[in-house]
């Protein structure tokens, strides 16, 4: 006889396993290993939330000391391999395979066990397109999840960095898996319900408060006059003509740059309230100073940052907050907002080769996606028109029937044409492509694709590729922004000049920029403090900043 | 080490009365450049010591670059670099040729 109940008759098999090890939902921290050991089966895909920002840090240690002999091989499906104990799952052999988004902190060892072959790689995704997988062939069986507090009924309090919580437990409670939650405190009552009782299966309380990492600050103090230069020219060759107003901004210094001219430079363009109006954004410091000058109307965010809290809570009318007044980030919804109802995206890479693929990827970093494919690339199922994106898809299609058109969504690269090290941003061919060579994979590991990029800044001018016809005046336009890197120095001088004259590669002066005007005291603020001031003392700086 | 020198006949004899001027700092990715006025008006000459080894034929474009926009006549440069990217070259130099273009000492 057919059964149809097999998955939930096995939930409540493991429920029960773990149930002795339990007051209620509620697990001792020191038994959290043995009740890892109760419920999860070897094979199991697990979901260990390790999210862009908020790590499960302690159920990932209780995992790593599962006993091998009961729990081996499984397929972890998580969107952030941060920290080293992600990886050490692997090297013990408690993990086999993986399926992820991002591995930031991690890429050169991640890279080194795909290698030796320590990892048995599914995909590298953007986290829209992982989350997607969680509803339909990659659904957890289990959830190690982390919240800020629980009650004892087991509702959850995800808190400011809510992120991708939401739709881990979706995915596995609602396909008979089991969700464990780790938290800083149990409380009477929680601020407020993020995740319902109904969908938690256990609590464990941690000693200390789960590790988020600040990634999105940046030191104004470290933004030189290069980056100032390119985002001058941003704001004024493409902000300005598209008008554009919902956007997201990446996490360089370059946007950096960006956020703090607006109040300065931008301010006395007159371009207050007709551009950067709304964005899907992290709450980045940067920012501060543009929405104390009443530049920005609205702020959806995929998590939080680190020392932000009390601003966000003091600014409502900028955030999405909950009842209880802090905020609510969910990058689930924040990634199909950025996709759908923003009609730019602007951020950096490691890589563009000569038709305007870009990559992160290095033949000894594997850094992962996070969600820049996602934000970067053209919705193809968009629907609504907006000033930007039928602009941009005139440009790109002169001739079509304007009622007929697609709009197109700006995608905009920009970066100094030197990195790090003097390390070139152009290049002729992507080290993803070795990468992809070496470890025999079947797609080379794009950020952004070249048709889906419309725009290159660097301090050289803006090409822009909408107005490219052929494959040559795309490979021109971008050595014409190239600078002095080899591909730059490689360019067709009379070709360059030709693209110029029609405005597909625009220098500083065409835009009506001195790159001598490109000067520190134009950033509203130029240093941390100068960013906690301009917050009324609310922002809380952390003490360690990453650079990108 | 390195050391890098170049000479260029220029069209035109840099503007301002100013004698010399610095602008920069030596610092890993930046720079130092000491311009002087001692130079007959249709040339240049630039002297470059550089951190940074191998990257001659960079320099030499940079600096075919920058002459023929500016037309930096009379002027002699003196580079101290600590492996600066090229466009802090590039924006350096603008910003020397700017200071002594002021008029005054």
């Amino acid at each position: 006889m057919t059964t149809w109940q097999n998955n939930r008759a096995a939930r409540d098999a493991r429920i029960a396993a773990g149930a002795g090890l339990a007051h209620g939902k509620v697990v001792e921290a020191h038994d959290a290993t043995r009740l890892l050991e109760a419920v999860i089966r070897p094979g199991d895909r697990v979901c260990l939330e390790g999210d862009n920002q908020k790590q499960a840090d302690l159920l990932s240690r209780a995992l790593l000391a599962v006993d091998l002999s009961r729990i081996s091989d499984l397929h972890m499906v998580q969107s952030g391999v941060v920290l080293p104990e992600h990886l050490d799952l692997f090297d013990r052999g408690v993990a086999k395979r993986l399926d992820y988004a991002y591995s930031g902190p991690q890429s050169a060892r991640i890279a080194r066990m795909l290698f030796g072959g320590k990892i048995e790689l599914g995909a590298v995704h953007t986290y829209l397109e992982l989350f997607a997988r969680y509803f339909i062939d990659l659904t957890p069986q289990v959830a190690l999840i982390a919240a800020v507090s629980a009650d004892r009924e087991g509702n959850l309090y995800t808190g400011p960095n809510t992120e991708d919580t939401p739709t881990v437990v979706e995915a596995t409670a609602f396909k008979d898996g089991i969700v464990i939650a780790q938290v800083n405190e149990i409380v009477e009552t929680v601020p407020r319900v993020d995740i319902p009782a109904d969908r938690v299966h256990f609590i464990v309380k941690s000693d200390k408060p789960f590790f988020v990492e600040p990634l999105f600050t940046r030191d104004p103090a470290a933004i030189t006059e290069g980056q100032i230069l390119t985002a001058m020219l941003a704001i004024k060759g493409i902000y300005a003509p598209y008008g554009v107003q919902r956007l997201n901004h990446g996490i360089g210094f370059s946007t950096a740059a960006i956020e703090l001219l607006l109040p300065t430079f931008g301010e006395r363009l007159g371009l207050k309230g007709r551009i950067a109006t709304h964005f899907a954004l992290n709450p980045h410091p940067a920012l501060i100073p543009a929405i104390e000058s009443g530049w920005v109307r609205q702020i959806h965010s995929f998590g939080s940052e680190v020392g932000m809290d009390d601003y966000i809570r003091a600014r409502s009318d900028v955030y999405f907050t909950g009842p209880d007044g802090s905020l609510r980030s969910n990058r689930a919804f924040c990634q199909s907002a950025g996709l759908y109802a923003c009609d730019m995206f602007i951020g950096s890479t490691l890589q563009i080769d000569l038709r305007g693929n870009s990559s992160t990827v290095t033949t000894s970093r594997i850094a992962g996606f996070g969600g820049a494919p996602n934000m970067g690339a053209d919705a193809r199922g968009r629907r609504h028109p907006s000033e930007p994106w039928l602009k941009a898809g005139a440009e790109a299609d002169p001739d079509g029937a304007a009622l007929m058109r697609r709009g197109r969504k700006l995608v905009v690269q920009i970066g100094e044409t030197f990195g790090d090290k003097n390390v070139p941003l152009f290049v002729e061919r992507l080290d993803a492509l070795e990468l992809a060579e070496k470890l025999n994979l079947e797609l080379a590991p794009i950020m952004i694709y070249g048709d889906d990029v419309t725009h290159i800044v660097t301090e050289e001018g803006v090409a822009n590729l909408l107005l490219c016809r052929t494959a040559q005046e795309r490979e021109q336009a971008i050595r014409g922004v190239a600078g002095y890197t080899d591909v730059g120095r490689r360019r067709d001088h009379g070709m360059v000049a030709h693209l110029r004259e029609r405005g597909v590669i625009r220098r500083p002066e065409d835009i009506g920029i001195n790159p001598l005007d490109a000067d520190r005291s134009l950033l509203a603020a130029r240093s941390i403090k100068d960013l906690v001031r301009w917050s009324g003392g609310l922002y809380a700086p952390p003490s360690k900043f990453r650079n990108w | 080490m390195e050391d890098l020198r170049f000479q260029h006949r220029v069209r035109a004899r840099a503007g301002g009365t100013r004698r010399s001027a610095i602008v920069g700092v030596v610092a890993s990715g930046n720079l130092e450049v000491l311009v002087e006025r001692i130079l007959p008006d249709a040339e240049c000459a630039v002297d470059i010591k550089t951190a940074a080894i191998g990257f001659g034929e960079v320099w030499t474009a940079v600096i075919g670059d920058f002459v023929e926009r500016y037309s930096p006549g009379g002027l002699k440069f003196s580079i101290n670099d600590g492996g600066a990217r090229p466009d802090t070259v590039s924006l350096r130099l603008a910003q020397a040729v700017r200071l002594i273009a002021e008029n005054g000492q």
